[in-house]
């Protein structure tokens, strides 16, 4: 089945999500929707499922004219979508999440046998290993994804769409799905593969759109060059590196030895991490999403309940104290998702520069707030770190993502600090931001304070770091320096150390 | 495939296999034993107790009267609880779960005890079948009540307004029957009144996403302050043309009904408890079996994944709020037409609320809940029974014992419950 | 950017922003609007401020009100019955029924214009304020939770115990006068602050939800004042019935204006729990901390905020504010002994209280006295005019629902909708930060 997109516009309020887009797929065929995060792919792909409705433009499925009102019309029109936060119901078996939408019935009641003979067809097909009457909860993120896939295909659909779908996944799962992928293709479908990552484009597409901003920026070959992709995708030759001094040797301020994180549900998340991070350099951990990144660095703040091992800075242990104190003693954090963990929507942008000193001098005295001393101070921070706003009273819920990191960042960095904590500092930011957030993370760690970076970016990871310690499975593969070549960290960030890598520890 | 399941990094965990049985159900039950062991052992009454089999209105059939030395049964009884409470402690050593009949066996044993001892050493018998059809009388209401909570939660709909389409039910159907003479045509108007007030709900929770816990809270003040009203303003003015319904009578099955203690409770009732049984049966099999039940669910666990195979998810919430809403509807006529007639202020009593906690103490499932609606509904009659044989319990305390065993069962002390993970939650596309 | 599934709506935000609800259906889909002259902006942010969108939802709730009074009125009925022959008399009917029973609120809740002289006229929003007190230290309990992230719908159960400890304190204790009283107040107010804590524990302990966990609790406390009233220690020997015995004198609040108005030194104790309030939620560390709980508790946590000790120290306040209501029921407003009905609904009714003045502390004084002069009006209604108080709930649910749902009163009234503009900055937001 062939797809056509045509002149798709979608507007958020004032933001052009989707400007005039226009692609079209031919069955057997991969197309790669190339784009930075927030370029505008999902909307686009959220518009063709049906879930949203395009401001303009059309839909075309072998040059029929198309009027989605719902994803259930798009899907019975052909269209399946592996979502990238999949829609699974967790407390529901594979079967019953394979036929919710379009159940068979017999005597009005629902026909699992069908559904189940349906899930083993299908996996048989494709090589899938999915117990039909497994709990999805219970299942791997690799095969929730594969279910995902049974799900959209046991609907006959001829046009995929994977969104980010390798955004959970290692390296190997990655490529497996890659060989799904071209699996399908041979099948005959049309495939739309939405993705950031440049190495995975070259390996499956025949054909690449770019987008940015919203809009279609050029189409490539798959023999293009990661440099022009890249330089297609952000609209300049990516040039992330910063001027750094050497880094001066000190004595590690941070050691870790043993940690060990098990999760709510009691598995293992961390496994017997150790690491040192010297006053006045930056580790950065590198890995894919979900390799125990997020644990990790919540563990060092205190925010994880089931922590084993040390965790010592300047020689006093931070383990066991609550997370006030872990504040207290100096440590900065920049947690992952600032608009849940760090922020505050509704409270003033002055209100959130002080949320984590609401225990005593200068912002507190005698338990009433000081808030000639916080206007001053908000204004003081608002200036210093060019915080775009009306006024200190602003909620920061308004401000635009850079400008909430900003805010994020000048609050943590008012401190005085002994460690500063930055997990995926610019996710989601404009080149703008990402700069100056990068230039106050070198200016803390020139200021003598040890730095950890956590980022999935390896961009990110080349420009900030003195030394990388990649995360796999919740173990740390190596600590590299920071020079080391991407293709080492990739291996790594698969779990393999590659025979005669440096390592730096 | 394998490989994919090995190399998952926190999955390598997750997969089946690490099922752990927990010892929450062999602890609390061993607690509960415990508990009987010095209630029936050592604060053992010396007395005989005198427990009467036949229903008041059996006729024919007259069952022996059991007396039994009030000690030593209770020291029998105990010794029982205590086996049972190890077998299940038993089971959770070789990792199986305690199936939900034997906690029941379990509960009946101990419920006994505390009967014998209860009624050790006082001048009066114990009714047994009598406290049981009681029982079932006061629980009817609880049972329809947390069969639309059940429906309500599991598409995603918080509905404490349970007590205030209870009580419009109960008052519609009264004035209803009262002007139609017809009991059916008021039993549909009570289920009418019970979805108008799930419309309010539907409408402010889903199309103006307003705070499900307010709109309910809120809801049952608007009823009980409107059925008031009306009740002393109209009805007690006109009694005889408004408020004077027929009653409904027992239709006992016949050859059912004739069977000792479970005929009497169960098959000489009236078409309201019938009808229940219909209920309990068709949304447990419909929850579970249909369609209809799989959306549902879908809908209340993660409405945007069932959006995205185009479930329509207002609709279904607002559909099924509104089905609900019948079923706590009819519930509420069983306070008029299925028990004394006439409607009263404020008759439902908080029985609305009781069926909230039997919803939670249920764990959302509408065969448990409908036990512990039956077990609450037995606390209540017991309380009032025991009062009458003057026993020594305080019946305030019985009255207590379903609110008790909620905030055990929500504070996670007995068994760990979870509720529809997006219960409560509004669902806005973008 | 997909389409996340958004959280709840915070109760925090549902009880304090009733007005301006982020989620709009339509709003991201709005046209972009041409830039409005000032002056116009400025009447429309006054015309949808919450103060106008309260205000219309009084009055759709007195229309309500009085649809019920003027259908269930006899000579309404009587004169439908003739409608067709003298349609006139049908509308003077209602008009009479309606216009008398707000009347009769009126001269029953704020001033009686009938009465001889102005002392005797004014007794009436002196007496409402007597019944605005126990709402207005209940609301601020329910409101203090509201902000605070909390749902506390436990109120008639923490009354409940607060009246029992103060009122067992009143008259079963011999102390002098005023160190009496302020030890009855601290009683009760220890027993409501208890009755919270429980709440508070089970929350931070266990994670029980306290929506459940206060239903349940007021139920239990019913049935526990219920058997003590049964019982020696709460009982009065010389009645029949389960009462307690009459408050001694010394216990009691002392009139403020004489015997002669019911006005008490509890509107005083009132009035300053109500700037407590307002210094907590405004002004201190604490209340600080209480909203950042309320808005984002993950954010708080990472700041270093403990929630599970907030939770606790939330609840422990709204018990106390709450039990002061039961406080005041028995010193204050029924000495002479109370039973199980004590409560009188106040519970419940302070939800109404909190929701309506916006969790703000001076809004819920407003809100209650507004509750206190319909509430002391009715009686007069119900006395005069024969319309049954129970109306009074119904109005007040209604305020509240409308209240709730800003879009249906605005579609009521064809307001444009304000939010509009602020939903497109919410979704851009939104589409950023993805």
């Amino acid at each position: 089945m062939k797809l056509e997109l045509r002149g798709i516009t979608k507007t958020f309020g004032a933001l052009v999500a989707n400007d005039h887009i226009d692609l079209t797929v031919q069955p057997g065929e991969i197309h790669c929707l190339l784009g930075e995060n927030g370029a505008g792919k999902s909307t686009l792909m959220n518009i063709l499922y049906g879930l949203y409705r395009a401001d303009s433009g059309e839909i075309l499925l072998d040059d029929v004219v198309q009027h989605f009102s719902g994803p259930g019309d798009a899907a019975r029109a052909g269209i399946g979508m592996v979502h990238q936060h999949f829609m699974l119901i967790p407390v529901f078996t594979v079967a019953e999440n394979v036929m919710l939408g379009h159940e068979e019935s017999k005597f009005g009641f629902l026909d699992l046998p069908a559904a189940r003979a349906r899930v083993r067809e299908i996996s048989a097909r494709f090589g899938f290993d999915v117990d039909p009457d497994a709990l999805i909860e219970d299942l791997p993120v690799g095969v929730q994804q594969r279910v995902e896939i049974i799900k959209a295909l046991s609907r006959e659909a001829k046009v995929l769409v994977f969104d980010e779908p390798t955004a959970v996944l290692t390296p190997q799962e990655t490529d497996e799905l890659m060989g799904i992928m071209k699996q399908l293709k041979d099948a005959g479908a049309a495939i739309v593969f939405i993705t950031h990552k440049l190495r995975e484009v070259r390996e499956v597409a025949d054909k690449i759109t770019v987008i940015r901003l919203g809009k279609v920026v050029g189409e490539a070959k798959p023999t293009a060059t990661n440099a022009e992709l890249a330089s297609l995708m952000v609209g300049r030759s990516i040039d992330l590196t910063i001027a750094k001094s050497k880094v001066k040797a000190k004595e590690p301020a941070l050691v870790v030895e043993g940690l060990t994180i098990h999760n709510a549900q009691g598995h293992v998340v961390v496994n017997n991490v150790s690491f040192q991070v010297r006053a006045g350099e930056i580790l950065a951990v590198a890995g894919v999403q979900g390799n125990g990144q997020t644990e990790l660095t919540e563990a060092l703040l205190g925010l994880q309940d089931r922590v084993m091992g040390t965790i010592d800075l300047d020689g006093k242990s931070i383990r066991h104290l609550p997370i006030h104190k872990v504040l207290a003693e100096g440590v900065g954090f920049i947690p992952e998702d600032r608009q849940e963990d760090a922020l505050i929507a509704e409270f003033s942008i002055a209100e959130n520069l002080m949320l984590d000193r609401a225990d005593g001098e200068p912002f507190v005295r005698h338990g009433a707030l000081q808030l000639a001393y916080r206007t001053k101070f908000a204004t003081d921070k608002v200036k210093e770190f060019d915080v775009r706003a009306q006024g200190i009273d602003e909620v920061v819920g308004s401000l635009s993502g850079g400008n909430q990191q900003k805010v994020v960042l000048a609050r943590e960095l008012s401190r005085t600090l002994r460690l500063f904590v930055a997990a995926q500092p610019t996710r989601g930011l404009d080149v703008g931001s990402i700069e100056f957030v990068h230039e106050r993370i070198v200016a803390t760690r020139d200021a003598g304070v040890p730095v950890i970076v956590v980022s999935t970016e390896l961009d990110e990871v080349l420009a900030l770091a003195d030394r990388i310690a990649v995360m796999y499975e919740g173990r740390i593969v190596g600590i590299v320096s920071g020079d080391t070549p991407r293709d080492v960290l990739g291996l790594m960030m698969a779990g393999e150390l590659p025979a005669g890598t440096k390592l730096a520890a | 495939m394998s490989a994919v399941t090995a190399t998952s990094p926190v999955a390598s965990g997750t997969a089946a296999g690490e099922l752990k049985v927990s010892y929450k159900t062999p602890i609390t039950l061993g607690i509960f034993a415990l508990l009987g062991v010095i209630l029936l052992v050592v604060f053992g009454r010396n007395g005989t107790s005198v427990f009467n089999f036949t229903a008041s209105n059996a006729g024919a059939i007259q069952l022996p009267v059991v007396s039994m030395p009030g000690h030593l049964t209770g020291v029998v009884i105990a010794i029982l609880g205590v086996l049972l409470a190890l077998g299940s402690g038993l089971m959770a050593r070789f990792q199986r779960r305690t199936p939900l009949w034997y906690i029941t066996i379990f509960a009946v044993v101990l419920v006994t005890g505390f009967l014998v001892w209860a009624s050790t050493g006082i001048p009066h018998e114990l009714h047994v079948t009598g406290l049981l059809v009681g029982a079932l009388g006061l629980s009817a209401p609880l049972i329809f009540g947390s069969l639309g909570g059940v429906l309500s939660e599991r598409v995603g709909v918080t509905n404490i307004a349970i007590e205030g389409q209870l009580l419009a039910g109960a008052f519609v159907s009264a004035v209803t029957a009262t002007i139609t003479h017809s009991i059916i045509a008021g039993i549909l108007a009570a289920a009418v009144a019970g979805v108008l007030v799930s419309f309010v709900l539907a409408v402010f929770a889903i199309k103006y996403v307003v705070n499900q816990v307010i709109i309910g809270v809120v809801l049952n003040t608007l009823v009980a302050g409107l059925t008031t009203f009306l009740y002393q303003q109209v009805l007690l003015n006109n009694i005889g043309a408004l408020n004077n319904p027929p009653v409904l009578k027992q239709l006992p099955i016949p050859g059912l009904s004739v069977i000792p203690i479970i005929g009497p409770l169960l098959f000489d009732q009236n078409v309201i408890v019938y009808f229940m049984y219909v209920a309990v049966a068709g949304v447990t099999i419909g929850l579970f079996r249909t369609r209809w039940g799989l959306r549902l669910r879908a809908v209340g666990e993660h409405p945007q994944a069932a959006d995205t195979v185009g479930i329509n998810v207002g609709r279904t919430r607002f559909w099924n709020v509104a089905l609900a809403g019948a079923i706590v509807g009819v519930g509420g006529s069983y306070f008029t037409l299925g028990n004394i007639g006439p409607f009263g202020a404020n008759m439902t009593n908080g029985a609305g609320y009781i069926a909230l906690a039997a919803v939670i103490f249920g764990g959302w499932h509408p065969i448990r809940a409908t036990l512990a609606s039956l077990l609450f509904g037995f606390a209540t009659n017991l309380g009032s029974v025991l009062g009458s044989i003057q026993s020594p319990v305080p019946n305030d305390f019985l009255l207590m014992l379903p609110y008790v065993v909620t905030i055990f069962a929500v504070a996670g002390f007995v068994g760990r419950v979870r509720g529809p993970a997006a219960a409560g939650r509004p669902y806005i596309k973008s | 950017m997909s389409a996340e599934l958004p959280a709840t709506v915070p109760i925090a935000e549902t009880a304090t922003k009733l007005a301006d609800p982020k989620f709009d259906l339509t709003g991201g889909e709005a046209p972009p609007e041409p830039p409005a002259p000032r002056a116009i902006v400025a009447l429309r942010e006054a015309l949808n401020g919450s103060v106008v969108l309260t205000i219309l939802a009084v009055f759709v709730a007195l229309v309500v009100g009085a649809i019920l009074i003027a259908s269930t009125n006899t000579d309404v009925q009587t004169a439908a019955g003739y409608f067709l022959a003298r349609p006139g008399d049908t509308l003077a009917a209602i008009w009479q029924s309606v216009a008398g029973a707000y009347i009769a609120i009126f001269r029953g809740g704020v001033y009686d214009f009938t009465a001889s002289n102005f002392g005797t006229g004014i007794a009436s929003i002196l007496n409402s304020l007597g019944f605005a007190t126990p709402l207005i230290a209940a609301g601020l309990g329910i409101a203090v939770g509201f902000r605070s992230g909390v749902f506390n719908i436990g109120g008639t159960g923490m009354i409940l115990v607060a009246a029992a400890c103060a009122g067992w304190v009143g008259f079963a204790v011999s102390l002098p006068p005023g160190i009496h009283m302020i030890v009855a107040v601290l009683a009760g107010l220890v027993g409501g602050g208890f009755w919270a804590f429980l709440v508070g524990f089970l929350k931070a302990r266990t994670g029980a939800h306290e929506v459940i966990v206060t239903i349940m609790l007021n139920y239990i406390a019913l049935y526990l004042i219920d058997y003590l009233l049964n019982s020696p220690v709460l009982r009065d020997p010389s009645s029949n019935a389960p009462v307690s015995p009459s408050e001694k004198p010394t216990a009691v609040f002392f009139h403020l204006l004489g015997p002669s108005y019911s006005l008490n030194f509890g509107f005083i104790l009132v009035i300053g729990a109500t700037i407590f309030c307002w210094w907590l939620l405004g002004r201190s560390s604490l209340g600080f901390k209480f909203r950042a709980v309320g808005e984002n508790p993950r954010a708080a946590r990472v700041a270093g905020i403990h929630l599970n000790r907030m939770y606790i120290y939330v609840m422990v306040i709204s018990g106390v504010l709450v039990g002061f209501a039961g406080v005041y029921q028995v010193l204050g407003q029924i000495t002479t002994g109370f039973d199980r009905g004590i409560d009188a609904g106040i519970g419940f009714t302070a939800i109404t209280v909190a929701l309506l003045g916006r969790s703000r502390p001076w809004g819920v004084f407003a809100a209650g006295i507004l509750f206190g002069i319909l509430q002391a009006g009715s009686y007069t209604m119900q006395a005069d005019q024969g319309v049954n108080v129970n109306v009074l709930p119904v109005i007040q649910s209604v305020i509240v629902l409308f209240l709730a749902a800003p879009p249906l009163v605005r579609a009521i009234f064809r307001l444009p909708d304000p939010d509009r503009r602020r939903a497109r900055a919410m979704s851009k937001k939104a589409v950023v930060a993805k």
